[in-house]
């Protein structure tokens, strides 16, 4: 997997990730038994996150975006994709982590929540992940960490710990909302 | 059978929009009628729009719909035929039983079912008038029977060859329905013709190869039979043939008809023809079925999206192509021109889908107008022109409720009773013109009467008594007619079923507007008063200018700007709550930073070192907008923020700029009350210890000023 963060453009990395997860996926699928879901996988930092496949709708470099304003720090701006307008998170500074430094680099998964597309910009994608209902643990309680509400399970995978990410809850509109107030009286 | 279900409900759908078509053009017609245009084509069209409306019912059993259609029809043919006259009664009676049918359609549209004597004096009325006419008339349709058969009695054979065309099924006609209806006719023998029928692999199932032969014994006339045909008769050949007695009967020559049929009295038969009159006015059914399509909007919609990105595309390839070099360049810039000019083209032909005529407004305003003058007891003439003038389809929608409102406006306030406009020497009946016209890319619509005109002392005493004006404010009168686009302004000292609702022209102001619009009044008291309301031909375009605050840029609606400056240091004034004002020709205006609402780093706070822009708000108040630059004025595509987020303090929507770049549209309105919600207009606006205070007291602060301001019509902007 570590080939993945050094592509260069979306178009590779997805490329890429085709290549490298068909046989691993095709293995899967045969031996798999119940539900099982797919999850992309993304890095922030040193942690690695992911999202169900069936909302993402695409994969993008980081462009510049245009601000909006009087919104939380983590709502990134606006980007226009192919005519339609569509908001961009920052998912470290949605974690509490500081704002991201977003370089031609950086990822913007697009995803469908809702109804709504959005994006949300991570460092890199790193995975296509496969994995049926028990291997998806639950969150461990834990009463100081702010992320755990926006999570809806881990998943190991080869040693490493994968966060998935309940995406409806990260950015529903009321969530967005007492966050935008927070912002705006601080 | 769900998918027949869905099929129904389709079908069901499509006749419902049919309806509203039919009735928009019959409501029109019938205007025409009682103007006292008696126009045989009116009266056809007219008998055409029930009698499809019938038949639609028909298909889908609305029974009541039927039953009133049909007496409705009956009459009508009656007055087609010259039975009977068109007094101005009959008229009367004819538009309230459309309106019957109106009701009947919305009644069958919701599911419901409408009460049982609903309807019943109007067809009453009906009635009476088919009365004495009844007796000579018979069979559906009530049609007359030829003057050659008028002296016979007793049932009658006729043998009727239908040689449909075998594109008839495609027109959406069915051959059954019109022999159920030739059945009803009375006894009624059939018989197909299949010899034409093509083997089965090459049958095409749109394509109609029967004929049949058709053998009546009926009580009715020839007429009575061409009317069961008559939405078909562009579509076949038909042989009505009269059978002296059953010998006669002969058996159809099927050599015959595998020729093509030619009109032509052969045999004694004839081919079915209109009087020569009727048919040259008659559109052909054929060429309007060619000549339109029904597509649903959202297609267009996105059509419209997609040719937006493409102007946008091709955009960005010009500014790439632009910063290239050598030959290459040159052959790709002439290849770009033409491109774009082809993207114009496209562009342009794509939001002419869109496009309108305001007829379809227009065509209720009459009836409205009718309802009115017998509601007040005025006589009231309603003149309109310029129906054809087009717009977008969504302005035209937002454009009903605001003209309603104005034209009932005219009629109750504007235009005096009968009695007074004769003392006042004007003729009795009241005129209201309604005009639309394009002009300068906008479309201007004039509603003008001959009433009163505004009476001005009672208008400024109303808004004096209301606080909008401060009692020893001087007013030009100009002004003094616009207050009455002040919010919550009202002279309607009764509260009338016509007006006076609480609804006021403000609102009118507002909704005009919302639609990019303008709206102002021109009076001259004993003359009457004009109303000018200016509309954007589309809601999917506005033309905006950029600005830049900072390293951001938004639009400002082009429409609202009343002007723009480089303000003197010595003109601005700062409030002790940190809030400015600008001073202009002795008025201060709040002065909005966006640098500080939105909180944009790098931008210019000193308005002297920036710019200001002066914008009315759609609710009527003036703010100065302070900007770093202009960067020059353009035709923006409006984008929703809300489809994918929440809606935005201060922002109305977005745009994408040519390079690729969302850009923000500023909603003035907002912008003002966040600038209120900041706590600015806590305090005096005008300092007072400031000796230019002009001829405002300090007790009302902004508002005096807000609606003359507005109607200044500077539009200039400079930079």
């Amino acid at each position: 997997m570590e080939a993945v963060q050094t592509v260069k453009t979306e178009a590779e990395a997805v490329n890429a990730l085709a290549l490298e997860n068909e046989p691993e996926l095709a293995e899967e699928a045969t031996g798999a038994t119940g539900d099982m879901s797919q999850f992309i996988s993304f890095r922030i930092g040193e942690e690695e996150y992911g999202v169900d496949i069936m909302a993402v709708r695409e994969i993008k470099g980081w462009t510049s975006v245009t601000k909006l304003p009087n919104t939380p720090d983590f709502v990134r701006g606006v980007l226009n994709l192919r005519g339609v307008i569509v908001p961009i998170f920052d998912l470290r500074c949605r974690f509490g982590m500081g704002e991201t430094e977003a370089t031609k680099l950086h990822v913007v998964i697009i995803v469908t929540v809702r109804e709504r597309t959005i994006g949300i910009l991570v460092d890199a994608v790193s995975d296509i992940l496969t994995a049926n209902a028990e291997q998806i643990r639950p969150v461990p309680e834990m009463d100081r960490d702010r992320q755990e509400r926006f999570l809806a399970g881990l998943i190991t995978v080869e040693e490493r710990m994968v966060a998935l990410i309940a995406l409806d809850e990260l950015f529903d509109s009321k969530t967005i909302a007492s966050a935008t107030e927070h912002a705006v009286t601080e | 059978m769900a998918s027949d279900n869905q099929q129904l409900e389709q079908f069901k759908a499509t006749f419902f929009e049919e309806c509203a078509e039919l009735q928009s053009d019959l409501e029109q017609r019938l205007e025409n009628l009682s103007a006292g245009n008696y126009d045989l084509e009116d009266l056809h069209a007219i008998f055409r729009a029930i009698h499809s409306i019938k038949a639609g019912a028909g298909a889908f059993s609305f029974t009541r719909l039927v039953q009133f259609s049909h007496k409705f029809e009956a009459l009508l043919d009656l007055l087609r035929e010259g039975q009977v006259e068109p007094t101005a009664e009959l008229v009367d009676v004819l538009v309230r039983a459309s309106d019957v049918v109106a009701d009947l359609v919305e009644v069958a549209q919701s599911g419901a079912e409408a009460e049982d004597d609903y309807g019943a004096d109007v067809l009453e009325e009906i009635e009476a008038l088919l009365g004495s006419d009844e007796k000579t008339a018979s069979g559906a349709g009530a049609a007359q029977d030829a003057p050659a058969d008028a002296d016979e009695a007793g049932p009658r054979r006729f043998r009727i060859r239908f040689l449909p065309k075998s594109s008839l099924l495609q027109s959406a006609n069915e051959p059954l329905l019109l022999i159920r209806e030739l059945k009803g006719l009375g006894a009624l023998e059939v018989e197909a013709d299949t010899q034409s029928l093509p083997p089965l692999h090459d049958i095409e199932p749109d394509e109609l190869h029967l004929r049949w032969t058709l053998t009546l014994e009926a009580d009715c006339g020839e007429e009575a039979i061409k009317e069961v045909f008559e939405f078909v008769e562009d579509e076949c050949d038909l042989e009505i043939t009269r059978l002296e007695d059953a010998s006669e009967a002969a058996p159809p020559e099927t050599a015959k008809a595998d020729a093509t049929p030619e009109p032509g009295a052969k045999d004694g038969s004839f081919v079915e023809r209109r009087k020569g009159g009727r048919r040259a006015d008659d559109p052909k059914p054929g060429s309007q079925r060619t000549s339109s399509i029904r597509v649903d909007l959202d297609k267009v919609d996105k059509l419209v999206n997609t040719v937006g990105e493409l102007v946008i595309t091709q955009a960005m390839l010009a500014q790439q192509i632009d910063a290239l070099t050598g030959d290459r360049r040159a052959r790709l810039m002439s290849g770009l021109e033409e491109l774009s000019s082809h993207t114009r083209d496209l562009q342009e032909n794509v939001m002419a889908i869109r496009m309108q005529p305001v007829k379809s407004v227009f065509s209720r305003m009459p009836r409205m107008v009718r309802d009115l003058s017998s509601k007040l007891g005025k006589k009231v003439r309603l003149i309109t022109s310029g129906e054809e003038t087009e717009l977008d389809k969504t302005v035209i929608e937002e454009l009903a409720d605001p003209l309603t409102h104005m034209i009932r406006n005219s009629a109750d306030h504007g235009l005096e009773c009968p009695e007074d406009r004769k003392t006042a020497g004007k003729p009795e009946e009241g005129t209201i013109h309604l005009t639309a016209e394009h002009r300068g890319g906008r479309i201007v619509i004039l509603i003008e009467d001959d009433g009163r005109g505004i009476d001005r002392q009672r208008v400024l005493a109303k808004a004096i008594d209301q606080n909008l004006v401060s009692a020893d404010a001087k007013l030009s009168d100009e002004e003094i007619d616009n207050l009455i686009f002040a919010p919550g302004f009202s002279t309607a000292s009764a509260v009338t079923d016509v007006s006076g609702r609480g609804v006021g022209m403000d609102v009118v102001r507002r909704n005009i507007m919302n639609l990019g619009g303008k709206v102002s009044v021109q009076s001259e008291p004993g003359k009457g008063a004009s109303f000018v309301l200016t509309l954007p031909l589309t809601l999917a375009v506005l033309d905006g200018m950029v600005v830049t605050v900072g390293d951001q840029k938004y639009v400002v609606p082009l429409n609202n700007i009343l002007e723009s400056f480089r303000p003197r240091p010595q003109d601005l004034k700062t409030l002790v709550n940190g809030g400015q004002v600008v001073r202009t020709r002795g008025e201060f205006t709040r002065l909005v930073s966006l640098a500080r609402i939105f909180d944009v780093p790098n931008a210019t706070h000193d308005p002297s070192q920036g710019l200001v822009v002066m914008v009315e708000a759609d609710g009527g108040s003036v703010i100065g907008i302070v900007v770093d630059e202009l960067l020059g004025q353009q035709q923006v595509v409006i984008k929703s923020l809300e489809a994918n987020y929440d809606p935005i303090e201060g922002i109305s929507a977005a745009t994408i700029l040519g390079n690729g770049q969302v850009c923000l549209i500023l909603d003035l309105d907002s912008l003002e009350a966040m600038d209120r919600l900041s706590g600015l207009d806590a305090l005096p606006l005008i300092d007072a210890a400031d000796e230019e205070t002009p001829d405002e007291g300090p007790a009302e602060a902004v508002e005096p000023q807000e609606v003359p301001a507005g109607e200044d019509g500077n539009t200039e902007s400079g930079g």
